[in-house]
C-alpha cells in the first residue's frame, strides 16, 4: 500500500503545470489535496509518471463574490469553504453538502476542484455544482474557456477536460434568499461514500413552485437531473400527493449500475426515498420567510 | 525518476529537515525518516483514521497526504500532546474513563478529537458521534471514547 514512483513538480505558476501536463502528454497527474489521488496512488490503481502539485501556484484558493457570481478558487480547501460566510450566504446548499464530504480531517486537504476534476459519480460537489447550475473556469494549452456543469461531467471518474487542461476556479450563481433547498444521503457509515445522494433546490411557495432543481449522486455514471420530478413539481406544485408522486418519478427516471455496495433496484429505490425526504425539508425551509 | 526531494518542517515545536522520494507518504516520513512512531499507519487509503495529525493546526490524514506536500508545514503529533506538566486534558479522560484497550487508533481518536473541541463549542453526544466516526475503533465500541471527549468538552465550558 504505497505510491509506485512518479517525478515530482511543484511549479510556481499555472502556466508552467499547464506546460508540464502537455510535456507528459497524458501521463501525468494534477495534484491538488490528494484525498482521492493519494488513496488511489496507495492501492496503484494509478501510476501516473509524475505529479503536477498545485501547492505553490498563488491565487488558487481565494473565494470572492462578483455581480452574478460567487468564485472559488479550484484549490480551496473543503473545509476553508465549509466555514465561508459567502457560501454560508450565497450557496448555503453547498455548505450542507460539505457536511456530508468524507470527515472533518479529510476535508482540511481535500480541495473544492480537486474533488469536481474527480468526477466520482457518487460524490456531493459535483451534485451541487450540477444543480446549482454552476460552471468551471479552465485554462489550458490552447487557452481559458468556461464549461457548465452539465457538460462536464462525462461519465466514472471522467471529465470533458482536455488533456492539460485544469480547474483554476469554480464559478456558480448565488442561489435565491428564499429558495428552499436540502441534502439527503444515505451511506453505511456518515463519512463514507454516498450510495445515493440528492440535492433539491425549490422556489415560489406551497401553492405554486417556479422552479425546481433535483439532481442525484451515485445514481448512474455521473450527477444526474431528474427532469421529469422537476418539470412536476413546476406544473402541480409541492402539495404532498404531487411529492410523492415527483419522487415516485425520480425513481423510475435512474438507471442505476449493479457493484458490490448496493443493487441497482436498491439505488433506484433510495433515489425516490431521498428525492422525497429532500423536498420534504426544502419545502418546509420555503415556508419560513427568510433564513441563512 | 529516482529524484529526491528535501522538505523542512516543524513537527512538535521542533524544526526538522529530511529527503526522501516523493512517493514518500507522511505518514512513513514521521514513523521512519524522523522516529516519531507513534503516529500509526492502518488502512492506508484515509478511512481508519489511525494516522490523523493536526497540520497547521487542522487534524488531517497523514496516510494520504504525501510529505512532500507538508513541506513548511507546521505538525502535531501524539508524541507533542503532552505538555512539560503531564498527560494533555484528553489523554487523562481516554486514562480516567478506559476509553483504549488495544491503543492502536488512539493517536488519530485523540488528535481527531483535539481539532474537533477545538472547532466545535458546547459538542452535542450526536456531534462528538459523528466526529468521531472519523476513526474506526474496533476494540471499546465507542462509548467511553464518547465519555471521555463529552467530559473534556464540558470542562472546556468551565
Amino acid at each position: 500500500m504505497k505510491p509506485p514512483k512518479f517525478a515530482y513538480h511543484a511549479p510556481a505558476a499555472l502556466e508552467e503545470a499547464i506546460q508540464l501536463l502537455e510535456r507528459y502528454q497524458g501521463n501525468a497527474r494534477v495534484l491538488a489535496g490528494g484525498q482521492s489521488l493519494v488513496p488511489l496512488l496507495n492501492f496503484r490503481l494509478l501510476a501516473p509518471e509524475a505529479l503536477v502539485d498545485l501547492r505553490k501556484v498563488p491565487g488558487l484558493a481565494d473565494i470572492r463574490v462578483s455581480q452574478d457570481r460567487i468564485h472559488i478558487g479550484a484549490m480551496t480547501r473543503q473545509r476553508a469553504a465549509e466555514v465561508s460566510p459567502a457560501v454560508r450566504q450565497h450557496l448555503p446548499i453547498m455548505k450542507e453538502a460539505l457536511g456530508w464530504v468524507g470527515h472533518l480531517p479529510t476535508r482540511t486537504r481535500g480541495t473544492i476542484g480537486g474533488s469536481i476534476a474527480h468526477a466520482d459519480p457518487s460524490a456531493e460537489l459535483p451534485m451541487v455544482l450540477l444543480a446549482l447550475d454552476g460552471e468551471v473556469f479552465v485554462r489550458g494549452p490552447s487557452g481559458a474557456r468556461t464549461i457548465a456543469a452539465d457538460d462536464l461531467f462525462d461519465s466514472v471518474f471522467t471529465t470533458t477536460l482536455a488533456p492539460g487542461e485544469i480547474i483554476a476556479e469554480v464559478r456558480i450563481p448565488p442561489m435565491d434568499a428564499h429558495a428552499g433547498f436540502a441534502v439527503e444521503e444515505y451511506a453505511r457509515r456518515k463519512g463514507d461514500f454516498a450510495i445515493v445522494a440528492i440535492a433539491a433546490i425549490v422556489e415560489g411557495n406551497a401553492e405554486r413552485c417556479t422552479r425546481a432543481r433535483l439532481v442525484a449522486a451515485g445514481a448512474g455514471g455521473r450527477p444526474v437531473r431528474l427532469r421529469a420530478c422537476e418539470e412536476m413539481l413546476q406544473q402541480r406544485g409541492l402539495d404532498a400527493q404531487t411529492v410523492e408522486a415527483a419522487s415516485r418519478k425520480a425513481a423510475e427516471s435512474v438507471t442505476p449500475t449493479a457493484d458490490p455496495v448496493a443493487s441497482a433496484d436498491f439505488r433506484r429505490h433510495l433515489t425516490g426515498v431521498l428525492a422525497k425526504r429532500a423536498l420534504g425539508r426544502a419545502i418546509k425551509l420555503l415556508e419560513v420567510p427568510s433564513h441563512g | 525518476m529516482d529524484d529526491f526531494v528535501d522538505i523542512a518542517l516543524t513537527v512538535n515545536g521542533k524544526p526538522y529537515r529530511g529527503r526522501c522520494e516523493p512517493r514518500k507518504l507522511l505518514v512513513d516520513f514521521l514513523r521512519e525518516d524522523l522516529g516519531l512512531a507513534g503516529t500509526h499507519a492502518g488502512c492506508e487509503h484515509g478511512i481508519c483514521g489511525a494516522c490523523t495529525i493536526l497540520f497547521n493546526g487542522q487534524a488531517a490524514r497523514s496516510c494520504t497526504t504525501l510529505a512532500v506536500q507538508a513541506d513548511g508545514a507546521e505538525l502535531l503529533t501524539i508524541e507533542g500532546l503532552a505538555g512539560d506538566g503531564g498527560l494533555h486534558p484528553l489523554q487523562q479522560a481516554f486514562h480516567d474513563h478506559h476509553a483504549l484497550q488495544c491503543g492502536f487508533c488512539t493517536p488519530g481518536m485523540l488528535m481527531t478529537a483535539l481539532d474537533f473541541l477545538n472547532t466545535v463549542e458546547q459538542p452535542t453526544e450526536k456531534q462528538i458521534r459523528e466526529a468521531l466516526s472519523a476513526v474506526i475503533c474496533r476494540c471499546t465500541g465507542y462509548d467511553n471514547i464518547v465519555k471521555a471527549v463529552a467530559e473534556v468538552a464540558k470542562a472546556k465550558q468551565g
